[in-house]
């Protein structure tokens, strides 16, 4: 196959979509470099010229900075490990023969199919409503006073939210690996007398590993950069300002492209120490 | 000690009655086969033995206790299975003694137990490996391993060469039957294969469709096949089995003949008829023999080579001492 008249056509069939994505990926990009150097006020007077690295000086220094990455770290973390230990259970739970098992999957993966901002209205006016909300209501019938979730407990409240839609994405990769877990290696750990505890520990959380490492790894790319939820909920006040929101925040509230866009790749390596940093941790799970 | 009795037992997947009533009693020391076609019941009865199924209904007793609901792990059996269920993440090391670690057994004793298996199945060397570094033959004695040191009264082995090649098959075969003669602990072993019942077994449990077609010695179902499924399961190749006039003529239904039973001669003979496919084994030709006007096809086994070609007409003589006589329910005529 690999003779120089295939590679050339090879790779002239391939150019569309090289081309495609790397205009996608370096556009972006390189106007974020290109911005991030520059005093841009769109309301303001506009293209102010050149300033070097005030933007990235300011960004850094501004109070808002180390905050916005804790509660980043926070959202992050706590959602993770939520959905994968959850997700375990549930996975175990749903791999247990039942009536309706098929209807119950479905419903269970539901939550998956609901757009963040419906999933943060749905949860602000229903669930976490001081007046209205259901937990409200839970909460009165025992004679509590109720929460008011958003303001109160603002970090928390985001975390369930979020965990609530990616709980079915782990529990979905969860449930096909333990399904493929060998029966007779169970039965042996059985014979072997591994009560349930010890079967769960030896022989499912080993074999779950993998697919645990793969969970992780998604999910952190996607929850570095929640935003519908925070803009539905908070508006980022109550110390839910996440790197992504403060980015926002500078760009469109302040009008401040420079600043914003400064920020933007501060954000780009973040992501970059956390994905290297999880590669380190959970690589040796892959290969 | 190690002796097994099942009365009455029966086992049921929803209405479909896999094994019958069944009474079986395998003695303490006693290397059983149950042996049947795929589909027979016999690793459902390996696995109700074991404790991985629950009986339907009737009794289990190990060494005079009764067992019927007593949890896998308390029944002291240890279990040896088709795909070896090795636990991949663990080294061969954490593998063979992870029955110990639930045990709680001290670590000296662990690790003393450990090498003593590892040293008799020739795994010393391979201890730190994983189960996926191994081979077929390495991962089986793994396995072995696993079972062995539990010092259990019995092993169950649920088909556990079929996965091997031929020539693991055989040396497998033996090292599983010389550890039988050294530890003289009871097994029972599950298989499809006559060849490793015949050789292996002290007892042969023949099965179909959850009923015992028979239970007895090698020697004793190859001799005297109580019924006619018998007498076509066991031996290799098949025993030739026709009825007809030629049938009646032993005043039987139906009569058999094993194919080493048979004399060729290019002369004369009871039977004629022509030579379809010769197999020369080398030590033994098999002949297979069309147009005899019994059966479709007759098998004979020569020791030997003998010179026969396709489209040969040769004549049989059975030896008439060694014919097998059913009735029309094809049970056996003494």
């Amino acid at each position: 196959m690999a003779t120089q008249h295939s590679r050339s056509a090879a790779r002239l069939m391939m150019a569309p979509a090289v081309i495609l994505l790397l205009g996608w990926m370096l556009v972006p990009l390189t106007m974020t470099l290109f911005f991030s150097f520059k005093k841009y006020l769109p309301l303001r007077g506009g293209d102010l010229g050149w300033v070097g690295f005030d933007n990235y000086i300011r960004f850094v220094t501004s109070s808002a900075f180390w905050p916005s990455v804790l509660a980043t770290l926070i959202i992050v973390g706590g959602v993770l490990l939520i959905t994968v230990c959850f997700g375990v259970l549930l996975a175990i739970l749903l791999d247990q023969p039942m009536w309706g098992q098929g209807i119950v999957r479905i419903l269970v993966i539901a939550p998956f199919f609901v757009m963040p901002t419906v999933t943060a209205l749905v949860w602000k006016n229903m669930f976490m409503d001081p007046v209205n909300g259901l937990l409200a209501h839970l909460w009165k019938a025992f004679g509590l006073t109720p929460v008011e979730w958003l303001s109160q407990a603002s970090l928390v409240s985001i975390v369930i939210i979020v965990s609530w839609q990616w709980l079915p994405f782990a529990t979905l990769i969860l449930l096909t690996a333990i399904q493929s877990l060998d029966s007779e290696q169970m039965e042996a750990a059985e014979m072997d007398g591994a009560p349930p505890l010890a079967r769960f520990g030896f022989i499912t959380l080993p074999h779950l590993s993998r697919a645990i490492t793969i969970v992780v790894l998604i999910q952190t790319i996607f929850l570095l950069s929640i935003f519908a939820e925070i803009f539905v909920t908070t508006q980022g006040s109550f110390g839910t300002r996440t790197l992504t929101y403060l980015i926002y925040q500078r760009v469109l509230e302040s009008q401040n492209v420079g600043l914003g866009s400064a920020g933007g790749i501060y954000a780009v390596i973040l992501a970059n120490i956390i994905a290297l940093f999880l590669m380190r941790i959970v690589g040796k799970n892959l290969d | 000690m190690g002796q097994i009795t099942l009365e009455k037992v029966t086992k049921k997947f929803g209405d479909v009655e896999v094994i019958p009533p069944l009474d079986l009693t395998i003695e303490d020391g006693e290397f059983t086969v149950f042996v049947g076609p795929s589909g027979c019941g016999k690793s459902t009865l390996l696995r109700l033995i074991a404790g991985l199924e629950d009986v339907t209904s009737g009794k289990m007793m190990i060494d005079g206790q009764d067992a019927t609901d007593v949890a896998p792990a308390k029944r002291g059996l240890a279990m040896v299975f088709q795909s070896y269920a090795l636990y991949p993440h663990m080294t061969v090391r954490k593998n063979i003694a992870f029955p110990l670690r639930m045990a709680r057994i001290d670590q000296a004793e662990q690790k003393r137990r450990i090498d003593q298996a590892a040293a008799a199945l020739n795994l010393t060397d391979y201890l730190d490996r994983r189960p996926g570094q191994l081979s077929g033959g390495q991962r089986q004695r793994v396995a072995i391993g696993r079972a062995i040191v539990r010092e259990p009264s019995a092993f169950l082995f649920d088909e556990p060469l079929s996965n091997l090649d031929a020539a693991l098959r055989v040396g497998m075969r033996l090292e599983i039957s010389e550890m039988h003669k050294r530890l003289a602990t009871t097994m029972v072993y599950v298989t499809h294969d006559q060849v490793e019942a015949m050789t292996m077994a002290d007892k042969i449990v023949v099965l179909r469709a959850g009923y015992i077609e028979q239970v007895g010695s090698p020697l004793e179902l190859y001799h005297t096949p109580r019924n006619l499924f018998v007498a076509g399961f066991i031996g290799s190749p098949k025993m030739n089995i026709f009825s007809g006039p030629e049938a009646q003529k032993h005043s039987a239904e139906t009569v058999g003949i094993r194919p080493e039973h048979i004399d060729v001669s290019r002369t004369e003979g009871t039977w004629t008829g022509r030579v379809g496919v010769a197999e020369h084994l080398g030590s033994d030709t098999f002949i297979h023999v069309h147009d005899t006007g019994l059966t479709d096809m007759m098998t004979v086994r020569i020791s030997g080579d003998i010179e026969v070609s396709h489209g040969d007409i040769i004549h049989l003589n059975p030896r008439q001492d060694q014919f097998h006589r059913f009735d029309a329910q094809g049970l056996r005529i003494a």
